[in-house]
């Protein structure tokens, strides 16, 4: 079952997180593919590799340019999406759903409530 | 950013199109379109797009950001500044030649025509304009033509484009340039540009920059394109990018620009730093511009170090890089050293931290067509 839309939380890098008891998906947002354009190139972290929260992790690159994306919290990679590597349009046409970057095997769960929830995030694209 | 940027005659023309500005050159500067309504239906806009529709059919760049200057110099005064032939530049024609330095590096490639009676059209590169007007000032009279806005119309339709709005223009033959009138618009016009394609470099007052570009626009072949189309369309093409590819400490001759040196000033060598470009043409020079091919799909930007395949050693710096849209691959512009110089070299490149294989290929990336 899709979680519901209020489930997913952001971060002020335009990352987003759903959680899934203590596997949180990672990618990024929808205005973030938007300012990105076309990507043409996605570098995934490698399995089982420790992150901390903010910690540069994937990379996205466009005609023009490559952007870091960051891990939104703290924890062990779990699980990657290698569609993406393989064909990086899907995350411009489904940022927020199939584009999903990576699965997160969360070191305190309760971080995960820190994060901006969707109005929150609303706003801080307002002061963009 | 606390200097407050210059703006183009087209500001406003470029937002209301949906143009995301950014600065470049001291100027704020469309670098791509989020397009809406009919124009959208056209193209959808952002660089990928823009790209592919200038090589399918006609892009609209406003490049007036550019240097655009006239002199009454004499061709032999011009000479002591550049190093192509002035003297025999004829008037209706247009050269691409360097603003070379004392010490024999680029102060700057632009372009040069022979507008008759009315002297020498110059137009130069926009982060240079002040250096090149006061250097080149100090030799013949310089005219800046400050009030005047840049239009280069781009692509395969361009001439059929033009044909519609100017037939004198369109008539123009590869670098040929002429005094007429587009759309009814007194401009100056070269069948030129730095895309690989055939197109025309259109200059107009100022004031009438608008009504050309929307006369240009209503044209259905052609859409805007921004500074992001223009970066992987001039490197696809293999075209030089001032401050990036060359630059006061890279001689033309490291940068595979000896084309660029007239034969028969090949045999004086009397512009500034001759001497010393003289010595790299005749001994050869220890780098050379090179194209690039990443093997993977990960693009290698500026800056990027350039390796000996085992990795051991630093062998040169890409200047160049990204994806080409028409490519569809990855592509650089680099300086290697001259033994790993030779197409089909193996290379790697250090992206963030690893190694990564490339091979060097011959330039350009996607081949020319320009009318010839």
């Amino acid at each position: 079952m899709p979680p519901k839309k209020s489930d997913t939380r952001y971060t002020k890098d335009h990352e987003w997180v759903r959680l899934d008891g203590e596997i949180a998906t990672v990618g990024i947002t929808d205005h973030a593919q938007q300012q990105l354009g076309e990507l043409v190139f996605v570098e995934l972290p490698e399995l089982e590799r420790e992150v901390a929260a903010g910690e540069a992790c994937a990379v996205v690159e466009s005609v023009k340019a490559a952007s870091d994306v960051y891990s939104p919290l703290a924890g062990r990679i779990a699980e990657i999406n290698e569609t993406i590597v393989e064909d990086p349009e899907i995350v411009n046409n489904d940022a927020e759903g199939e584009g999903w970057f990576f699965r997160l095997e969360l070191d305190d769960v309760d971080s995960f409530e820190e994060l901006m929830d969707q109005d929150a995030y609303d706003e801080f694209l307002e002061t963009l | 950013m606390t200097e407050s940027l210059l703006t183009t005659p087209l500001d406003a023309w470029h937002r209301a199109l949906g143009a995301r500005m950014v600065p470049f050159a001291g100027y704020a500067m469309p670098v791509q379109y989020d397009f809406k309504g009919e124009m959208a239906a056209r193209c959808k806009g952002g660089v990928m797009a823009e790209h592919l529709h200038c090589r399918d059919k006609a892009a609209l760049f406003d490049v007036s950001h550019m240097g655009q200057a006239m002199s009454h110099g004499a061709a032999e005064a011009l000479e002591t500044l550049v190093c192509g032939d002035m003297i025999g530049l004829k008037p209706g024609r247009q050269r691409y030649t360097l603003l070379t330095t004392a010490t024999g590096g680029v102060l700057d490639d632009l372009m040069v025509a022979n507008l008759g009676a009315k002297g020498f059209f110059i137009v130069v590169n926009a982060s240079r304009k002040d250096v090149d007007f006061a250097a080149m000032g100090a030799s013949i009279p310089i005219a800046r033509m400050d009030d005047r806005a840049l239009l280069a119309l781009q692509g395969p339709a361009a001439a059929k484009v033009m044909a519609r709005l100017g037939p004198v223009a369109a008539a123009l033959p590869f670098m040929g340039v002429a005094r007429t009138k587009v759309a009814g618009i007194p401009a100056i016009v070269s069948r030129s540009g730095y895309t690989g394609e055939d197109g025309f470099e259109i200059s107009v007052a100022a004031a009438a920059a608008e009504d050309l570009a929307n006369r240009l626009i209503a044209e259905t072949e052609v859409v805007p394109a921004g500074l992001g189309a223009r970066d992987s369309l001039r490197l696809e093409a293999g075209l030089c990018l001032y401050g990036n590819d060359i630059s006061e400490t890279v001689s033309p001759i490291e940068a595979g620009l000896t084309w660029a040196i007239s034969k028969r000033r090949k045999m004086s060598w009397d512009f500034p730093g001759g001497a010393a470009m003289r010595d790299l043409f005749d001994n050869g020079p220890v780098r050379r511009r090179v194209g690039i091919r990443p093997d993977g799909r990960a693009p290698a930007r500026d800056h990027t170090p350039i390796l000996t395949p085992d990795g051991n050693e630093t062998i040169g710096e890409i200047t160049s890089g990204g994806f080409g849209p028409t490519l569809n691959g990855p592509m650089a512009m680099g300086y290697v050293r001259t033994d790993f110089s030779g197409d089909g070299s193996k290379i790697s490149l250090m992206v963030r931290g690893k190694p990564m294989q490339a091979t060097v290929v011959p330039l350009p990336f996607v081949p020319h067509r320009y009318v010839r």
